[in-house]
């Protein structure tokens, strides 16, 4: 039953097939056969339970949700009421949130059964799942290889069907790398779909929740959950939902898919851009047309970024000190040196080296120099996307540079960790909605992920797009040997 | 753009983070390389652009000066890592 997609679990439920205990109880046991993979931080068994039972009252009395007694897997940076949340940090290793995010409130409203808490790299930094605190996180497909991140936890989990769904959040391409990685499909949507309440905050300028699921109607599905205002958060947009599903089917041809030239230059592995290019002859198939078009900008989109996400980290992250909740050092002078060794001690490297990055950009007399010029290129790099989307309906191309890369492969280079983002910062950047399906794989049998971009605030067209490319390819059905 | 040893030192101040004689040498290398990264940002010509904060150009919403929240300070106070008489407890700031 764990092949099955949430759309075909929903169904099985209904008919009786099995009882949502029933399933809750397969995914919860094969959590435990595969717990080397370390994908997740907390498993919540007797919750998932109780949660399940009731789920299959509900489902008896024919009043069901899409949702109810669906397991789905929580990222560890969304909040869960009495279920500890760690971020992938030492420096959260024992909080327990006294609320849920509102995401998780969703979840729980439409009758779905948290399985537990996926590892992370630590406050979302990092592309491999190797800054967690709690461990690596191995790649289903390889386990030499990372499984991305860094909602690495999450897609591992699916890709090796430990749980249907999962929940992520993308900052600069932390849902869409890792599905790309994993083999399976993530959306991040546009900026302010979904609300950001209770989730645990790393770049607020850019950080959004999103779907990772086997098939984009899977996604679409968790999105109906998860989308919506929230006056709790500030970014939330007021405006009305769409039924992310009820487009799905809609006939793409004539979309008009645009090629940006820099996603296909100098540093794009030849075997993903051969994957790559088969998607799109894919489309081509389904009378698509192919426009070239250029974002000329987005090449200083890493380096933009690597400003602008450590600056607002630096400020966010300045709440952990030691004094309401999180760790605090166990010896300590007086409280500047309380709150230096707590944040030494807390903290990993990778978190240290982007606090430190965004204080300097900051700080007096570099402001204008880092910030400042960050932020003209942001609206460069925004204003590139507005030119295309004249041109285009959608805009494709290779959603990693090279397929997952070995544990140990980066970690001695911070830089060359960034630039497995060059093709999802931008996006993030401008604030538009952007997905990873998968495509085929790399002649080192490691899966490609084909990404999506779209309009703001048209992920319907987007999962439109990516589910017809599902039902003429059968690469987001394939899965990992042993699992 | 190069930063030394001490200049490490003292943004390490700013962020309140303690960082040993030997981890501000390797961060110095480590922040170094990153910031030539972020010097790419110069090959472009920004003066007459308008900085872009967030994606959504509108100002921040405002609601109600109503209280929305009931007081949990028990519940709150349960991840402290330490406290007293339901106060946060630090180590003594004035003498």
């Amino acid at each position: 039953m764990h092949d099955k997609t949430i759309s075909q679990l929903a169904t099985a439920l209904r008919d009786g097939e099995f009882s949502s205990v029933e399933l809750t109880r397969h995914f919860l046991d094969r959590i435990g056969q595969h717990q080397d993979l370390n994908a997740f931080v907390s498993v919540d068994e007797e919750n998932a339970l109780a949660a399940a039972a009731a789920a299959d009252e509900k489902l008896a009395s024919g009043n069901a949700d899409p949702m109810t007694g669906i397991p789905v897997a929580q990222k560890d940076i969304f909040c869960t009421e009495g279920l500890r949340t760690t971020c992938g940090s030492k420096m959260l290793e024992n909080f327990i949130p006294p609320y849920n995010a509102t995401v998780i409130e969703k979840f729980i409203a439409a009758g779905a059964v948290t399985l537990g808490k996926t590892n992370m790299d630590e406050f979302a930094m990092g592309s491999s799942n190797e800054t967690s605190y709690f461990g690596p996180v191995k790649n289903p497909w390889d386990h030499k290889a990372v499984p991305g991140g860094s909602s690495g936890g999450s897609a591992a989990a699916v890709a090796a069907r430990l749980a249907p769904i999962a929940t992520g959040t993308d900052t600069g391409g932390s849902i869409r790398q890792p599905a790309a990685l994993c083999g399976i499909t993530g959306i991040k949507p546009s900026y302010g779909r979904v609300s950001r309440y209770g989730m645990i905050a790393f770049a607020s300028s850019l950080d959004q929740g999103g779907s990772m699921a086997q098939t984009a109607e899977d996604a679409a599905i968790m999105l109906n959950v998860m989308a919506g205002f929230d006056e709790r958060d500030s970014t939330s947009l007021a405006i009305d939902k769409p039924d992310f599903s009820a487009s799905l089917n809609d006939d793409i041809a004539g979309l008009k898919i645009g090629l940006p030239k820099e996603f296909f230059e100098d540093g794009l592995n030849a075997d993903v851009a051969r994957v790559v290019e088969n998607a799109i002859d894919e489309y081509k198939k389904l009378d698509a047309e192919l426009v070239d078009i250029s974002l000329p900008n987005s090449k200083l989109a890493v380096p933009c970024y690597y400003v602008l996400a450590p600056a607002e980290a630096s400020s966010n992250l300045s709440r952990y000190d030691g004094v309401r909740y999180g760790y605090r050092a166990p010896e300590y002078d007086d409280l500047e040196d309380m709150y230096k060794k707590t944040r030494a001690q807390g903290f990993g490297a990778e978190v240290k080296r982007r606090i430190m990055i965004g204080t300097y950009a900051l700080s007096s007399g570099y402001y204008d120099a880092y910030y400042m010029k960050a932020q003209k290129l942001r609206r460069l790099i925004a204003d590139d996307f507005d030119r295309a989307f004249e041109q285009c309906d959608v805009i494709m191309g290779p959603t990693a540079p090279s397929t997952a890369f070995n544990a140990g492969e980066k970690t001695d280079d911070p830089v060359q960790m960034y630039l497995n983002d060059i093709y999802t910062i931008p996006v993030n950047l401008a604030g538009l909605p952007a997905m990873s399906v998968p495509a085929g794989f790399g002649n080192d049998g490691r899966p490609v992920g084909l990404h999506i971009i779209g309009q703001y605030l048209n992920e319907s067209r987007l999962l439109n797009v990516a589910h017809q490319f599902q039902r003429v390819t059968d690469w987001h059905s394939k899965t990992p040997e042993g699992y | 753009m190069k930063l030394n040893k001490s200049e490490v030192e003292s943004i390490a101040h700013l962020a309140r983070v303690e960082i040993s004689a030997e981890q501000a040498r390797a961060y110095a290398a480590d922040l170094s390389s990153i910031l030539d990264l972020v010097a790419q940002m110069n090959a472009v010509d920004t003066d007459a652009i308008e900085p872009m904060a967030h994606p959504h150009e509108a100002p921040l919403r405002l609601r109600d000066d109503a209280v929305t929240e009931t007081n949990q300070r028990e519940k709150l106070m349960a991840n402290a890592p330490a406290a007293e008489n339901g106060l946060f407890l630090v180590p003594r700031v004035i003498e």
